[in-house]
């Protein structure tokens, strides 16, 4: 055992990352493992509010007080993740005047600014609400960028001497004479990371290592339970999915939520150029296998436009599921995964079980990761004897170090406005070091989303060949045309550093998994956007027909070979072309 | 103002000048309306006939390349338009585009594809090419370069290259990139480069021999993404031979494609000798009926609906990019006519899991009879004088087929000549009126 205790984080969400961020501000060495891709469990799947805590206002008033103490936290340490768009409470005429008051009376008492405003004043900050719209309650809700924000935790982890693996999947936790001494994970393939520039990857594919320990935080979130299962111990979190929707475009600026007590469908979130329709809550029995029902994206689109008439219309781009990481003390026994709580859980598994060496964290949400992470470090740093304190809530994250750095980058940088401002807002302080030093022309490679040259290279950098990794660093390939005109120009960045046939697998992996969404959103404006990136993938560049993805060889003998066939002459005769003959 | 013809053709895509021409060589007065750009600006140009086959069976992989299109006719699905047109109507549909043209495009000498490159770095199977495509045939056994521009993300020289090379093609190719001679903004699009080189802007032309002079080595011909010039093509593209003293080609591209746009121009100047009248600018929203027949289709103008009258129609508004086809979640429509689009009831069997799978909206369309008249549900014709042709028509997943430039010919071809030979002959002309 080294001098410098050391910790084993299981889970890259936004837990964990924040937990290795912590930890290692501390002085602990960590090293933390995730399955897939950063984000890639249920921090990656939400629908990106920064709660004000106004929607637990008044079923679980101790969250929404953690929720306005973070929500204030984040601004500061993490403002190139934040967007403070604020929120409403809308009250519609079937809407009860009562819950209504009682919002208004529980945001004032957990300390979250809540204001009055007439339907035409909300009207006149939101003109597309409803007409019939009785009154509307303003909080300090904003939007959250999940995978900036756990890349930014992960970066600056990393930064304080962390060692972060991705792809590596916890296969066993190890026990020894009754204490939980490390894992064994499994190193994934990634599609080629040959020249070691993919610094979140160090295993080899198909490898397992074992990695000791002195302590194992299990943050796993909603898989909580299938670690605890390797370890002897029952974590018994209960899973509960909900489904997204995404729009193709801000119809509305302002997180606008339905004020009545719980029930599905009832928020509309602007996140960076779209809008995300949310949610439902129904328990699932496995986290990675469950259904995703056409009906659920109906119910989000016809309920809503109760709120936002013109959401009936408009275009959806793509909808995805996610999964809670619900936890209650198996006492309470809630039937309906609506009523347990939001809170998070520390499970300390030597006072619980008898089983000394690890905890898990459950429960919880995105907007107290910081929170979360704190209180485990704190009980990490005691069972390790570190006298440390935490400073993750006031140290910023990197890129949100300097408010100065946010100035206008069109000039900086030769980008165009929209591109500039839209860099400068995901990079935060950090835009300096990517669009500053990179060398070469800088060219837009996702319309949509505004990512140039030198974002994608920067997050090439960071994620290897994994270009899902780069997609929710950068944004690229998330908007409207879901990747139809970017997905190849992405992969194209990935050559010469790494060859053409890594580069060719990790096109076809990021174009499935975008297909994987967009199906959920297949009628009307996207299902004829759909067909055209058939059309562009299928028919102009013919990847469904590769021969170099074939096990066939080509008969080229057997094609025209030009109207004067003699090998070597073609040109001279046939193809040339000449001044002499006319112009068109 | 009526405006009456004796066949009128809604939509200008290839499907639509191909009938608007065939209508026009059987003697008929025919007007073509179009609403905006079509759907050509995101064609890469090529006229695909059939480069895989498709079974019906989801299950079953698409057979490609295909060698020879017209023998592979014959094991195309039984809902496939080109069996309602046959062999002798895809020849048909290939004879009108082959005359209005002209030497602008190539392939007419054989009744084999060619394969072509593609700007994704492979070959497809197509059966007309533009003629500054033609010295670049992967069948061709030449040393090959490949140069793709620092500013443009479309195209990377350096992966297509070694990707061409794994499709095991018959010739030693590389890549190279440099930049282009003109300072432009980082992502200038194609377009304002071709311009630079149609205008020799800088010495533009001379100055890009030069930046590719330095990756020539022993390369026989040398490929670019299509941008070489656009009005003075011939011109760009032979005085760059002349500088490197190889061949020089170009490689399709994807949106804004130059040689689609080319090809669009080439059509629309067919039209105008053909004397087919042009209307374009304006929505098709409805029409009007005696019951059996349809007799005018209204068009959007500013907010009033006016009628264009003909005795027979042509329906070529395109799939579901050009929305001639249209849907909503529960159902799939055809929106001026309302003609019956067949499909499955749940919208999640209107696609497949993978993304290149048998997507049974690639396939949404209408259903023709025996004389390509949209059917209903009950395979009665909806009228007796609307025909469909392109896009439009179901029964046929193009894009894996590469056969969408194909079906717009044949049947654009066949409900042309229909069309026009059963007008009454009878130029109506009440132009004068209103």
């Amino acid at each position: 055992m080294s001098e410098t205790p050391s910790v084993l984080v299981l889970g890259g969400g936004s837990t964990g990352c924040g937990i290795a961020r912590d930890l290692a501000m501390r002085g602990v060495d960590v090293t933390l493992v995730e399955k897939g891709n950063l984000t890639h469990g249920t921090t990656g799947r939400m629908h990106g509010l920064l709660h004000s805590g106004g929607r637990y206002a008044v079923s679980d008033q101790a969250s929404a007080e953690e929720c306005i103490e973070e929500n204030r936290v984040l601004r500061r340490i993490a403002s190139h993740c934040v967007e403070m768009t604020g929120g409403l409470f809308v009250q519609r005429p079937e809407d009860d005047d009562e819950y209504f008051e009682e919002k208004l009376q529980g945001c004032r008492e957990c300390g979250i600014p809540a204001e009055v405003l007439s339907a035409e004043e909300a009207r006149e900050i939101e003109p597309y609400l409803a007409e019939d719209i009785q009154r509307a309650i303003r909080v300090p809700d904003g939007a959250v960028d999940p995978f900036r924000l756990c890349v930014a935790n992960a970066a600056d982890a990393i930064e304080h001497g962390a060692r972060v693996e991705t792809h590596a999947e916890v296969t066993d936790v190890l026990v020894e004479d009754g204490e939980v001494v490390g894992v064994e994970v499994e190193h994934a393939s990634t599609g080629g990371s040959a020249d070691g520039l993919d610094s979140f990857v160090h295993g080899e594919p198909g490898e397992t290592s074992e990695l000791y320990a002195d302590y194992v935080v299990n943050a796993t979130g909603a898989w909580a339970g299938q670690i605890g299962e390797m370890a002897g111990v029952e974590v018994a979190v209960r899973p509960s999915k909900g489904v997204m929707t995404i729009m193709n475009v801000r119809q509305v600026d302002t997180v606008i939520n339905r004020c009545r007590p719980k029930g599905d469908a009832d928020i509309v979130v602007p996140h960076e150029t779209t809008c995300i329709l949310g949610t439902t809550d129904e328990e699932v029995e496995d986290p990675e296998d469950y259904p995703e029902e056409g009906w659920e994206v109906d119910l989000m689109i016809d309920t809503l436009s109760e709120l936002v008439p013109m959401l009936a219309d408009a275009r959806t781009i793509r909808s995805f599921w996610g999964v809670r990481p619900l936890y209650e003390p198996p006492e309470v026994g809630s039937a309906d995964p609506t009523d347990i709580t939001r809170d998070f859980f520390l499970l300390d598994h030597d006072e619980r079980d008898g089983l000394p060496g690890m905890a898990s964290i459950v429960g919880g949400k995105l907007t107290t990761y910081r929170m979360m992470a704190e209180d485990i470090a704190d009980h990490v740093c005691e069972k390790l004897g570190v006298d440390a304190e935490c400073r993750t809530a006031e140290e910023p994250l990197p890129g949100s170090e300097d408010f100065s750095v946010l100035r206008d980058w069109m000039d900086e940088f030769g980008l165009r406005s929209p591109v500039g401002l839209r860099s400068a807002e995901r990079l935060g302080s950090r835009v300096d070091d990517v669009l500053g030093e990179w060398d070469g022309p800088n060219p837009t490679v996702c319309e949509c989303e505004a990512v140039t040259r030198a974002e994608i290279n920067d997050a090439i950098s960071q994620s290897g060949t994994e270009l899902n990794a780069v997609r929710i660093r950068t944004r690229a390939s998330m908007g409207n045309c879901q990747g139809a005109f970017c997905c190849h120009r992405i992969a194209n960045e990935l050559v010469p550093e790494y060859d053409e046939p890594t580069a060719r697998e990790a096109l076809d992996d990021l174009y499935q998994e975008r297909w994987k969404g967009e199906r959920h959103a297949l009628w009307g404006e996207q299902l004829s956007q759909a067909m055209l990136k058939h059309h562009l993938h299928a028919t102009t560049m013919n990847r469904d027909g590769d021969p170099a993805a074939s096990e066939e060889t080509v008969d080229f003998g057997a094609f025209d070979a030009g109207a004067d066939e003699e090998h070597g002459d073609a040109r001279a005769a046939g193809a040339r072309t000449g001044v002499a003959d006319g112009d068109s | 103002m009526a405006i009456r013809e004796d066949v009128l053709v809604v939509g200008g895509g290839i499907a639509g000048a191909t009938a608007a021409l065939a209508a026009a060589e059987t003697g008929a007065q025919v007007r073509l309306i179009s609403h905006k750009k079509s759907t050509l600006r995101q064609a890469s140009g090529l006229i695909d006939l059939l480069g895989a086959v498709v079974e019906d069976d989801p299950a079953s992989e698409p057979s490609g390349p295909v060698a020879d299109p017209f023998e592979a006719v014959d094991r195309l699905p039984g809902a496939h338009p080109y069996n309602v047109v046959g062999v002798e109507g895809i020849r048909e549909g290939l004879r009108i585009f082959d005359g209005a043209v002209g030497d602008a495009y190539a392939g007419a000498h054989t009744d084999r594809n060619a394969l072509v490159l593609t700007h994704g770095g492979t070959v497809k199977p197509t059966a007309r090419y533009p003629e500054s495509v033609a010295p670049g045939l992967a069948s061709v056994e030449e040393k090959t370069l490949l140069v793709g521009f620092a500013g443009l993300t479309d195209f990377d020289a350096t992966a297509a290259a070694a990707h061409l090379d794994a499709t095991g093609v018959p010739f030693d190719v590389d890549g190279a990139t440099v930049s282009f001679p003109v300072e432009f903004r980082d992502d200038a699009l194609t377009t304002r480069l071709a311009k630079a080189l149609d205008t020799d802007e800088s010495n533009a032309r001379e100055r890009l021999a030069e930046a590719v002079d330095d990756h020539l080595d022993g390369h026989e011909r040398v490929g670019f993404p299509a941008m070489l010039g656009d009005d003075e093509r011939r011109e760009v593209r032979a005085e760059l031979e002349d500088r490197l003293g190889a061949a020089v080609f170009e490689i399709p591209t994807g949106p804004p494609s130059l040689l689609g746009l080319r090809l669009e121009d080439l059509l629309f100047d067919a039209l105008d000798e053909a004397g087919v009248r042009i209307a374009s600018g304006n929505p098709a929203v409805g029409y009007e009926t005696d019951g059996g027949r349809i007799e005018s289709v209204l068009v959007d103008r500013r907010g009033s609906e006016v009628p264009y009258s003909a005795d027979e129609f042509v329906l070529a508004t395109g799939g579901l990019v050009g929305k001639g086809i249209d849907s909503d979640r529960e159902s799939v429509t055809e929106p001026i006519f309302g003609c019956h689009v067949p499909h499955p009831e749940d919208r999640y069997d209107w696609s497949y899991p993978e993304a290149f799978g048998a997507h049974a909206f690639a396939r949404f369309g209408v259903v023709p009879d025996d004389d390509l008249r949209p059917t209903d549900a009950s395979g009665e014709a909806e009228f007796a004088n609307l025909r469909a042709a392109g896009g439009v028509l179901g029964g046929a997943d193009t894009a894996r087929e590469k056969s969408a430039a194909g079906v717009s010919l044949a049947t654009g071809a066949y409900a042309g000549r229909r069309a026009g030979e059963n007008a009454t002959g009878e130029t109506a002309v009440e132009e004068a009126t209103r």
